[in-house]
């Protein structure tokens, strides 16, 4: 079971966090700058798999972003890695070659697919089109309800 | 601004952007400052706020707690919005709550009644928001308030599949949380049966519930085996085109293979059942012929999945070790990939290999790769790669390599990343003792590793060393020689002192035949390192000192005058000074014979398991270090929790220092468990005396039985004393039982309470005589019976006179009978035990607090039998840290009831503990406290 997923950026800032087992914010915070100055700190052409206290950590830089997950001695490590390139490419297709910019200003947005992607740990859907499909579909019910706010404004209903 | 679909938020971005655009970091607290204002006014002033809005502020709220910083409002906002009927301020309500919300808030029984009508809506979307919001908190409450509706969700024929996906994780996490919440029976089957769907997404989400129910329950679950392995076939033999949407990269779902290859190792191979278990070999078969095959595409994903399904069908072949043909075949295959250009696939594959190398099939296919697995070790760039190599040298080592992996590892060594030195070491020592058939051989590598990297060398691994000297006659003269040879080296190391005051001291004659290496050489190479030494090691010098005047009587004036030296303030340490004077007195003072017999050799140690194996299993409590060769696998189900294993096995913390418990230990040695203590209590003052009636005393620590109730009290030549012990409320019954050893009787036997007047009126003792005489060889029985009226501290002791063949003895313990005996254990739920304890710290009149150093490496398991054994009840699960121990209990007292509250935090890092104590008398607490302090 995956425990942990931490996105964060080149220069050490934390982007987004998913937390998988209940911990105080104090140790995640705590978890987070460990991991953080971790891997920042590792070279290019090293294992992107590194034991760290009793879990395994799996990670792999995407232009300017770090993926980093915390998996448990029975999870798969090359299959963890490609969760994370799932992932990416979720957010790629959805934001049309995302950037972190994009994951900066819809957080929200990257917690939802993610939580389509990911369910308490484990992987619930990987095809990419059901997950692109569940998306789009919330965003048509959004799309829905601010048409018909703008035509209750307008008057129109 | 990127384009934000859906319905953007614009004055979420502006503030997003405002913060981006902030030069420091003051301007950006500041400006979250200001908008934290806002917000705050925004929610209490202006009761008109439209759902908009607030779905605004509530989102920039998040938006600031993922920047750090603290959140202590708008959690109301968020309860509001999640009840919305808009979907848009219900998504962002549902957010809110799962990444701000901990397990244990007030909050969760607001929102309880919305997640329940949004799990019985028609629309699928609103559905998944509400198991998504329970699978990310996945408390015991959201277990209570929707166990039942949740698997009626999963099995239900009109459920949709994309419902049935989260319910089946969703179920998964509450399970974790309480175990209880899966109903048997006519459930088990529907549940298995899943593996049949026709929809892969659900399977996939299934297959990882499965996974965990078998593993509580395997027997039960037994007949997902058949399901599993027809499911793993249809995927395998599938071509890339067959599973669309579910193939990635060309290979076919990666995913529930590898989920279903993992379902499969909670079984042992189904002997019975050859069909299934042809079928499950064809499978692994054509996995690793696809191995073989040319890449269907260039791209690391493809690979990556590939192998992925490739080493989980690995870990199953070696978990199933049944099949000599598979396991040759995948080492074959994890050989392959040792050289390959991905780190990825090295690391894993020397990982691999390891468990591999424990199989009676296929340890001799492994070791085919030795040169491969050296080279990795000596030139792998990433250090964490060097270290699985590392481990896999250890586990393929066996007779037949080990001198040459061993001389490898030291080579090593001396170049080797100091992040992995302690462990190679220990490693080296291990392998070394192991196979060593000469002895010699076994001295040298041990020597070599005091001087290669002898700051690495823990008091286990030289304790060891001296151990083995001391048992095996042949090998001494040799040890003698070669520490000696070692010494003169112009810069040794501490460590190599220590081994060489030793084994000199003890064997020193044996080389003194010598001119090179006379009785004077001898004592001058040794004294020539005694003021570059730390005062531990010039303690064991001292002692190594008093032995040569015994060997060496020629040599006892320069001695004597080495000791004159240090007995006077010169000498700054007290326990030196001490040292010398004494030893100075008794060269002094005692004839030759006395001498001898004082200073006689070490007694052979007992014959134990290598203390050094413990300290290497407790290093890596996550992965079990192995160089055993398993037998195989009988054909039982079984839950592979090998960690708990290995840590039982290891509990005892006393046997890491394997010294600490000679057959000559002295009464007031404590625990410290050091070498040259030993020697020191024996030859001080006072104890020549005891020692000279009954020299070899079993001393048990009396917190020892703190935790515990029974066991034997004290031991020495002539008798041992038993106590049984149980408790009642505030009753207590004790049984002694002493057993005369001796072929003689021991008469005027006389046990005596030692309990004042004062003492007695809170802890009240009846004690039942006994006969005045104890026959040769028999045993008998005394009661004592023990109430607890009012708070106490200490226990009593007893002490038992005696007289044997006309000597009289008289021996002092303390009883068990410490004020925890009293507890009884009390059973409470996360939120009142953290209630009550929050409601006794308000005073500090009623809590305690100890912070200490653990005193031996940190071993969680063992605590918790000790904190079992103190009487209270430990609270499993409810503190948010798992690491943490926290337990209640009353103690009784005739007067009154006495409630606790303990709670005990190991930081790992730092090798301490904090224990704190909390009851409604401070005088409890602080009792409380003081006895369970050294205990860890």
């Amino acid at each position: 079971m995956m425990q942990f997923m931490l996105l964060f950026s080149r220069q050490g800032k934390l982007r987004l966090q998913k937390w998988y087992v209940a911990h105080p914010d104090k140790l995640k915070k705590k978890i987070t700058r460990e991991l953080i100055t971790t891997i920042l700190a590792r070279k290019p052409k090293m294992c992107s798999f590194l034991e760290w206290r009793d879990l395994k950590i799996v990670y792999k830089r995407y232009a300017s972003l770090y993926f980093c997950c915390a998996i448990e001695q029975c999870d798969n490590e090359l299959l963890t890695l490609e969760i994370i390139h799932r992932y990416v490419e979720l957010l790629d297709k959805y934001f049309g070659s995302v950037c972190e910019l994009d994951i900066i200003f819809n957080f929200e947005k990257a917690y939802f697919i993610l939580d389509e992607l990911m369910l308490g740990g484990e992987v619930q859907e990987t095809s990419k089109k059901n997950v692109l499909k569940a998306i789009a579909a919330q965003d048509l019910l959004q799309e829905d309800e601010a048409m018909e706010i703008a035509l209750r404004d307008v008057g129109l209903l | 601004m990127p384009a934000v679909r859906g319905d953007g938020m614009r004055g979420l971005a502006v503030f997003i952007s405002d913060i981006r655009n902030c030069k420091s970091k003051e301007a950006e607290i500041k400006r979250i400052n200001k908008e934290l204002a806002n917000i705050r006014s925004k929610f209490k002033g202006d009761k008109t706020l439209d759902g908009y809005q607030k779905k605004k502020y509530v989102c920039k709220l998040l938006f600031i707690f993922l920047l750090g910083h603290d959140i202590d409002f708008g959690h109301m906002e968020a309860v509001n919005l999640l009840s919305s009927n808009k979907y848009s301020e219900k998504q962002i309500g549902y957010l809110f709550i799962s990444v701000l919300v901990n397990t244990n808030s007030e909050l969760i029984k607001l929102i309880i009644q919305s997640i329940k009508n949004d799990l019985g809506s028609r629309n699928p979307i609103h559905v998944n928001l509400a198991l998504q919001c329970i699978a990310n908190i996945g408390s015991r409450e959201m277990a209570e308030a929707f166990g039942s509706e949740i698997p009626r969700l999963l099995v239900s024929g009109d459920t949709m599949d994309v419902v049935k996906q989260s319910a089946a994780l969703c179920l998964l996490r509450l399970f974790r949380t309480s175990q209880d919440i899966i109903p048997g029976g006519e459930w088990t089957s529907r549940i298995i049966h899943l593996l049949n769907d026709q929809h892969m997404g659900v399977v996939t989400a299934a297959t990882s519930l499965i996974d965990a129910l078998v593993k509580k329950n395997p027997e039960e679950y037994k007949g997902c085996v058949s399901l599993a392995v027809s499911r793993l076939s249809r995927i395998v033999t599938a071509s890339y085109t067959d599973l669309q949407d579910y193939t990635y990269y060309f290979v076919p779902a990666p995913w529930l293979s590898v989920k279903l290859l993992r379902l499969l190792q909670n079984y042992t191979p189904p002997a019975e059942d050859p069909g299934v278990r042809g079928r499950l070999n064809e499978c692994l078969e054509t996995i690793l012929n696809k191995a073989q095959e040319p890449p269907k595409s260039k791209k690391v994903q493809h690979s990556n999945a590939k192998n992925a399904v490739l080493f989980e069908a690995i870990s199953l072949i070696i978990h199933n070790d049944s099949e000599a043909n598979l396991l040759v075949r995948a080492c074959n295959q994890l050989g392959q990939f040792l050289s390959n250009r991905e780190t990825n696939l090295r690391y894993l594959a020397l990982e691999s290999m390891c468990h591999l190398a424990t199989s009676e099939f296929s340890h001799e296919a492994v070791k085919k790769h030795q040169e491969v697995v050296i080279l990795s070790m000596k030139m792998e760039k990433d250090v964490s790669v060097r270290q699985q190599a590392v481990d896999l040298l250890y586990a393929m080592c066996d007779k037949s390599n080990a001198e040459e992996i061993v001389q490898e590892m030291l080579n090593y060594l001396e170049t080797a990343d100091y992040s992995i030195r302690e462990e190679m070491v220990l490693k080296v020592a291990i392998l070394a003792e192991k196979y060593a058939t000469d002895y010699t051989w076994y001295v040298d590598v041990i020597l070599n590793l005091i001087r290669i990297a002898g700051d690495y060398v823990s008091e286990e691994v030289w304790y060891r060393v001296i151990q083995i000297v001391i048992n095996r006659d042949e090998v001494q003269g040799y040890a003698a020689k070669t520490v000696f040879e070692a010494l003169q080296a112009p810069a040794c190391h501490e460590n190599m002192v220590k081994v060489g005051g030793y084994i000199l001291g003890e064997f020193g004659n044996l080389i003194a035949g010598d001119q090179r290496s006379s009785p004077a050489v001898q004592f001058q190479l040794l004294h020539s390192k005694y003021h570059l030494c730390s005062p531990m090691t010039r303690a064991l010098l001292l002692s190594t000192y008093i032995k040569f005047i015994n060997l060496f009587p020629e040599i006892r004036t320069q001695v004597q005058e080495v000791f004159k030296q240090h007995s006077n303030l010169r000498s700054a340490d007290a326990e030196l000074q001490q040292r010398a004077s004494e030893y100075l007195q008794l060269s002094i003072i005692a004839s030759s014979d006395v001498l001898a017999t004082v200073l006689e050799e070490m007694p052979a140690f007992p014959e134990r398991e290598s203390s050094i194996l413990a300290v290497l299993k407790k290093k890596k409590p996550g992965r079990v270090p192995e160089n055993e060769i398993k037998d195989s696998k009988s054909p039982t189900p079984l839950n592979n929790n090998h960690t708990n294993d290995v840590n039982n096995t290891s509990t005892n913390s006393a046997d890491l220092l394997g010294l600490s418990t000679p057959p000559t230990s002295a009464p007031n040695s404590g625990n410290t468990g050091v070498l040259l203590d030993v020697l020191g209590d024996i030859y001080s003052g006072k104890s020549v005396n005891s020692s000279t009636s009954s020299n070899k005393n079993w001393f048990v620590d009396p917190k020892k039985f703190v935790c515990k109730n029974n066991g034997v009290l004290f031991e020495n030549d002539l008798i041992q004393i038993g106590v049984k012990s149980e408790f009642r409320q505030n009753l207590g019954r004790l049984g002694l039982f002493y057993g005369n050893k001796t072929n003689a009787p021991l008469q005027n036997f006389f046990p005596t309470m030692q309990w004042s007047e004062e003492n007695n009126a809170k802890l009240s003792i009846q004690i039942k005589p006994v006969e005045p005489i104890l026959e040769a060889g028999a045993q008998i029985q005394q009661m004592i019976n023990a109430e607890c009226i009012d708070d106490y501290t200490d226990s009593p002791s007893i002490s038992v006179s005696f007289v044997c063949n006309k000597v009289p003895h008289k021996i002092n313990i303390k009883l068990p009978l410490t004020i925890n005996k009293f507890f009884e254990p009390t059973e409470m739920n996360g939120e009142s035990f953290f209630a009550r304890w929050k409601n006794l710290g308000n005073t500090n009149q009623q809590r305690s607090q100890k912070i200490f150093k653990a005193t031996a490496p940190m071993d969680l398991q063992a605590a918790k039998t000790k904190i079992i054994g103190f009487g209270m009840q430990l609270l499993e699960g409810i503190d948010p840290n798992p690491d943490n121990f926290v337990c209640a209990g009353i103690i009784h007292m005739r007067s009154q009831q006495v409630g606790c509250l303990l709670r005990l935090e190991p930081n790992r890092n730092a090798q301490m503990y904090r224990l704190t104590v909390r009851s409604s008398k401070e005088s409890v607490s602080v009792e409380l406290c003081d006895l369970l302090v050294d205990q860890f």
